[in-house]
């Protein structure tokens, strides 16, 4: 192997360079998050403003645009789980017998926690995908926009999406976790990254612990206002009232 | 005043070891911890039993030899102390006390509640010095240093290598041992042109041992005697960045 591959390979062995991988992939993870929260608040501005938004992500770049971004972003994740589960098992074994009598002096709930709400993040976004971007229920399949039938209508998708209770409640408990990963995950990224210090401590924790109640507090709120009924139901034909409608539901969706 | 103990006993290094309970009986408030030890132990073998081994030397602070997580917490919940500053004072008439090792796999237990702490002197062999003679103590002023980071180097120096850290790391991960080592060093003119050998060196050797990841929620800071900042693990981190990039293009 070439010098810089042994490198690489050495980097990846060490402990602090798996910590810096997990610091730079969370980063990345922690933008997309940015952008899709702000990206999502068009649904608060109707039905045509998302529609648009979701037509945009999916063509610019002659459609090349949102590969290259899932590539990224996909890469970034497996990484980032390929790593913290390597470093969470090297730390298991580096305590390799228990204290008798355990206590904790500072460390946060929410930092003890990090690789379970990890993974229920894994299990979420793969339930998230199959919910909304390849939709597998019929009654999500197939929407068009009522004024542009060229445009998918991903408006009245969520708002049928999260009719059951159940899968709003699932959406609560994951994007809480979520909250609770990035409430140290954030201020963790920069001591990692050996950002933080006497100056920059408080700044850290206080930008972390709010960027993940925001992060929280948008996301939460579209599946909690759609359940509620205080969104409009968009001019889609009618929507039924939950996702319990058998898979031979014949929807008038090709109005146009 | 009378306490229970439950303190942990392993007759050797593959012993699976247990936790035995000990009554100790009329301990003077002003005793020490470690003489109240010295007072059960003096019992135990009055009764023809093998006393519970510790480790100790000076006994005022500043040898980084006893151990012992009390309650769940290395060195006792006290801030800023080793055990043998722990006094009985601090604890009340009745009282039960959990007293284990420095539990770590890169700390093997040697007997009872005396660990081996060697993997510390590896890594400061792999790195944690200057690789030339610089002499005898130089006169001062003569290299100048700024304060800053004479105080800073100086903040880090303090640390005594108990091993405290590891012991209070849900991870035992040796971070602010290996961090407040090479800051010590790393800051200084003397120890500047050795600073990514050194880095790369003892993080390799860290590895090695067999400790774990750091994972930034500070225990160790929060039990360390000497009460280093877990910023040394911050400035590590990115001196090991910073060595790596060097180290793979120079
Ligand atoms: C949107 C998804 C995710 C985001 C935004 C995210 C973000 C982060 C951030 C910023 C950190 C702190 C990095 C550091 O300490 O330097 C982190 C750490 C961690 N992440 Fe994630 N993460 C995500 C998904 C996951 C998943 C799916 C897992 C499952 C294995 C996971 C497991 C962990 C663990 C165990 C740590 C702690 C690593 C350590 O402190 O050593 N994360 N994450
Ligand atoms: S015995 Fe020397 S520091 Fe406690």
């Amino acid at each position: 192997m070439n010098a810089l591959g042994t490198a690489l390979l050495q980097f990846w062995k060490s402990s602090i360079g798996k910590k810096l991988i997990v610091a730079v992939t969370g980063i990345l993870l922690v933008g997309f998050l940015v952008a899709h929260m702000v990206g999502n608040m068009l649904v608060y501005q109707g039905q045509e403003d998302l529609n648009k938004y979701a037509y945009f992500l999916h063509h610019f770049l002659h459609g090349w645009g949102i590969w290259l971004f899932r590539l990224g972003l996909i890469g970034a994740f497996a990484l980032h789980i390929v790593a913290t589960i390597a470093l969470t098992r090297q730390n298991k074994e580096a305590r390799n017998t228990r204290y008798a009598h355990e206590e904790t002096v500072q460390a946060p709930r929410s930092s003890r926690i990090m690789i379970w709400s990890g993974l229920t993040v894994l299990g979420f976004v793969i339930f998230h995908i199959l919910h909304f971007t390849i939709p597998v229920h019929p009654d999500l399949q197939g929407l068009k926009d009522p004024n542009d039938a060229k445009m998918v209508d991903v408006y009245t998708m969520v708002v049928r999406g999260f009719q059951n209770p159940l899968v709003v409640l699932f959406y609560i408990v994951a994007i809480s976790l979520l909250c609770s990963h990035l409430m140290h995950g954030i201020s963790s990224l920069f001591q990692t990254l050996g950002l933080r210090s006497e100056k920059t401590r408080l700044l850290i924790k206080r930008v972390g612990v709010g960027l993940a109640l925001v992060l929280w507090l948008g996301f939460i709120s579209i599946p909690v206002v759609v359940v509620m009924g205080a969104l409009g139901d968009g001019s889609q034909e009618k929507p039924k009232p939950a996702m319990s409608a058998p898979a031979s539901s014949s929807l008038d969706v090709t109005k146009s | 005043m009378n306490l229970t103990l439950k303190v942990w006993r392993q007759a050797h290094e593959n012993d699976t070891g247990r936790i035995e309970t000990y009554e100790a009986k009329d301990i003077p408030e002003s005793a020490s911890f470690l003489e109240m030890l010295d007072i059960v132990n003096t019992g135990i073998i009055n009764d023809g039993g093998e006393p519970i081994h510790f480790d100790h030397d000076c006994r005022e602070g500043i040898c980084g030899m006893c151990s012992l997580t009390i309650n769940g917490v290395p060195h006792s919940r006290e801030q800023g102390i080793t055990t043998c500053q722990v006094h009985m004072r601090k604890f009340r008439d009745g009282d039960t006390i959990w007293i284990e090792p420095f539990r770590a796999r890169a700390f093997p237990i040697v007997k009872d509640l005396v660990v081996d702490r060697g993997a510390f002197d590896r890594i400061i062999a792999s790195g944690g010095h200057i690789g030339v003679r610089t002499g005898s103590a130089p006169d001062a002023n003569s290299v100048p240093i700024p304060k800053d980071d004479a105080d800073d180097s100086f903040d880090s120096a303090a640390c005594i290598g108990c091993g405290a850290c590891v012991a209070a790391c849900k991870n035992a991960s040796a971070m602010l041992f290996v961090g407040a080592k090479a800051n010590h060093l790393n800051r200084l003119p003397q120890g500047k042109p050795e600073k990514d050998k050194r880095v790369l060196a003892m993080v390799h050797q860290m590895d090695a041992e067999g400790f774990g990841n750091c994972t930034n929620q500070y225990e160790c800071e929060a039990v360390c005697p000497k009460e280093i900042s877990a910023d040394v693990i911050a400035k590590l981190n990115r001196d090991y960045a910073a060595a790596v990039v060097r180290d793979a293009v120079e």
